[in-house]
């Protein structure tokens, strides 16, 4: 199991951990930042004091407990649908490649492709906002046109890590990917 | 290639003995169902399979061999199990071992032939057989669509489950019956079975018979009488009660129905609609409980005059202010008096009307709200009839004003045709250049004049009364949102899928167990549950669902031209 740190689209740092289970089976990990204690104090500062003028304002309490549960539910929803700690990428061969997104709140939410449908890996570039970046796709096929494709599947979409460290990932993912290619031929 | 041994997580601490189950050549994949322990007869075993393989169509088979040896390994018994192999003779023979409580077991197979000794990797994937055998496993949407390459493109995981879900009768003997053959799978502990639902099952049939005898009595009725009467048919259509009943007449039509549901998309329908219409009930009749407690009804109606009362006085305060100048404008006041008198007679009809009906609304409140133990949606269209009733006036007076204003809007525009020297052509369905005499141009222009300088007056009326017949039209709305929401939302999956979330699978996933060098990779599969978006969209109930007839510019268009705009169109109501 080796980590190393590489820079996001957006500078922060993240970390790749990849592990190898087997000769056909590897994990590889991209861990996001996580959420730091001086930016939810700096907005819940801001959200409570902004209550607190409007109290005034008004000489109504409830806003103030208006405020505070807002906050809160606020900061739950965000936990558990918005902020993704640890994107996963699971590649068995022979089996297919599972997706694993995990929340600030501990909930996972994975996927799972079949090999059958898994046509290639590919690194691919898009234009996100005001900038040009790179991302890693799963193109799956489509099951009536060979040739063809039916689904684009991109990774990695919270944490956006630059292309060195997608090049990383791409050749892990294609020496499991080129064995299946070879190996019918020689059973 | 890699070869995937799908092992049952409870067969983990069996005795040993030899596996079977089915062997996927097309994936090198071996799905085990169950073990057979020692000591067994081969021909009772081959006996037994082909029994099984008869009656699940599944192709059961003996794959291998299994060995839990609680002290060292033992030489004579590995040599025995190779032996086996001779006997049930299958390619590959898979041979797994496991010493003591290790955790790490080691797999082996004997080579297909001679002359590819190349050492296969081996994948051990844990899964757990009671799960995967009640889970249905729901395709994407989007390849749901499309049927063809079906069988050749059936996923894998399908396979799996299929074969799983199609042995429950190798699942049915226990350890505690005296066969030949001793089975380990996960129900070989003893066979599990509740006595409620055994009962429920006794008890449903006889239920489901008087029940389609009942509704076959109510339709029977229903059908005879409507037909019979044309102001009643009339009213029948109109009233939305009516059709939500009617629905849910259906509903239980489906459900008392003696046939057994054939697939797994009937069954989970007929358990929504069971649950949905339990659901409704339960709702009504806590409404029920709740209207006729401290005699709310009685409160209720005796607010109902005054509302009604206020509301017609709030309509002949607008009347009067229109009739003045109404937001600085300046109507034409003979247009304005004889429109304004109409409508403030017509609201002083209405006035009357409810006076006469007063002392009768308590007790036709008091039954009508009994009917709320039909089902909190049929209170709900209650509700809007009443509030249709109530505010009819409203509607006449739309009507009014529309046909008004658009017998305007079309002399206007006729007119204007004449005035440039055009004619509309009936027959060819265009406008044609005409050549019209001086005294029809002349009277024409008077018309066209007249018409135009008292378009603004009948204008405002008509604005006035659509924008109010719209508001009625929004809360009615609303009503029957909420009433399509209850009838539609497939209340039985949603609780499946919030208590027992593997019967419901978009999927699956994998997690990878601790490994050691040179033993097989460990992983374990789980199912992974449809999201509650999906859950919804795969199991909603059709309804007779309202939605907006037109398009926004449609809609404005008619209003425009003053047509009289229907707003909600019901499926299966004929096209006006």
């Amino acid at each position: 199991m080796e980590e190393r740190w590489y820079r996001s689209a957006s500078g922060a740092r993240i970390a790749l951990r990849r592990r190898q289970h087997s000769a056909s089976c590897r994990e590889l990990a991209v861990r996001c930042p996580r959420l730091r204690l001086r930016s939810l104090s700096a907005t819940t500062s801001a959200a409570w004091l902004a209550a607190y003028g409007l109290f005034v304002l008004t000489e109504n309490s409830m806003v103030l407990s208006a405020a505070i549960i807002i906050t809160l539910v606020g900061l739950i929803v965000y936990l558990h649908f918005v902020k993704i700690d640890q994107e996963s990428l699971l590649v068995i061969g022979s089996l297919g490649i599972q997706v694993t997104s995990s929340y600030a709140s501990g909930k996972e939410s994975t996927t799972f492709i079949e090999m059958s449908q898994v046509k290639d890996v590919v690194i691919n570039e898009a234009i996100h906002m005001q900038k040009v970046i790179y991302y890693l796709c799963i193109l799956l096929q489509d099951p009536g046109d060979p040739q063809g494709l039916s689904e684009v599947v991109p990774l990695f979409q919270s944490s956006k890590p630059r292309l060195d460290c997608l090049i990383e990932v791409y050749k892990s993912c294609q020496e499991i990917l080129e064995q299946r290619k070879t190996v019918p031929q020689s059973s | 290639m890699v070869l995937k041994v799908f092992f049952p997580s409870c067969c983990a601490s069996a005795e040993s003995g030899i596996l079977i189950g089915r062997w996927i050549s097309e994936q090198n994949s071996a799905v085990i169902l169950a073990v057979v322990h020692f000591p067994f007869i081969p021909v009772q075993v081959k006996q037994y399979l082909s029994e099984v393989q008869r009656v699940t169509k599944v192709s059961v088979s003996v794959l291998g061999s299994w060995s839990n040896s609680k002290q060292e390994k033992e030489e004579s018994l590995s040599e025995f199990l190779e032996d086996l192999g001779t006997i049930f003779s299958h390619e590959p023979w898979i041979q797994i071992s496991k010493e003591g409580d290790s955790k790490f077991w080691s797999c082996s197979t004997l080579p297909k032939n001679s002359n590819n000794p190349k050492e296969e990797e081996i994948i051990l994937v844990y899964y757990d057989q009671r799960k995967v055998m009640l889970s249905h496993l729901h395709p994407p949407l989007d390849t749901a669509a499309s049927t063809d390459h079906k069988a050749e493109d059936a996923s894998k995981l399908s396979a799996i489950f299929d074969t799983v879900a199609k042995s429950k009768i190798l699942f049915m003997t226990d350890r505690y019956d005296d066969g030949p053959i001793k089975l380990t799978h996960w129900q070989s502990d003893g066979v599990e079975a509740s006595i409620i639902v055994e009962l429920m099952k006794q008890a449903s049939v006889p239920a489901c018979m008087l029940l389609t005898f009942l509704l076959s009595l109510v339709s029977g009725v229903c059908r005879s009488w409507v037909l019979k009467f044309w102001p009643l048919s009339f009213l029948w259509s109109k009233l939305s009660t009516c059709e939500q009943l009617g629905h849910r007449l259906q509903h239980l039509q489906v459900i008392s129905s003696n046939k057994k549901a054939q697939n797994q998309t009937q069954l989970m329908r007929k358990a929504n609609i069971f649950v949905s219409l339990l659901i409704d009930v339960a709702l009504g009749m806590l409404l029920m409980s709740w209207l006729y407690r401290k005699n709310r009804i009685g409160h209720l109606a005796d607010t109902l005059i005054p509302v009604a009362d206020h509301v017609a006085e709030e309509l002949q305060d607008l009347l009067q202010w229109l009739m003045g100048a109404p937001a600085g404008l300046k109507m034409n006041r003979a247009l304005d008096q004889v429109l304004g008198r109409f409508f403030l007679y017509h609201i002083h009809l209405w006035i009357s009307y409810i006076h006469l009906m007063s002392p009768f609304i308590e007790m036709i409140l008091w039954y009508v709200g009994l009917s709320a133990c039909l089902g909190l949606t049929v209170a709900l269209c209650i509700l809007s009839d009443i509030i249709a009733l109530l505010t009819f006036h409203i509607y006449c007076f739309y009507v009014y004003g529309a046909r008004l204003y658009c017998l305007k809007i079309y002399g206007l525009s006729s007119l204007w045709r004449l005035f440039r020297g055009k004619k509309w052509n009936v027959l060819r369905q265009r406008v044609d250049s005409c050549s019209y005499d001086l005294d029809q141009l002349f009277i024409g222009t008077l018309l066209f004049t007249i018409l135009l300088f008292l378009l603004p007056t009948t204008a405002l009326y008509y604005l006035v009364f659509t924008l109010l017949r719209l508001l009625v039209v929004i809360v009615q709305g609303l009503i029957h949102l909420l009433v399509d929401l209850i009838d539609s939302l497939p209340f039985y999956s949603v609780i499946l899928r919030l208590c027992r979330s593997y019967r419901l699978a978009a999927g699956v996933k994998f997690r990878v167990l601790e490994q050691q060098d040179r033993k097989p990779l460990r992983l374990l599969m789980q199912i992974n549950p449809l999201s509650y978006g999906s859950v919804v969209q795969t199991y909603r109930l059709p309804t007779y669902s309202c939605y907006p007839k037109d398009s926004w510019t449609s809609l404005c268009k008619k209003l425009f031209l003053g047509e009289l705009i229907y707003p909600w169109k019901h499926k299966g109501e004929k096209q006006d």
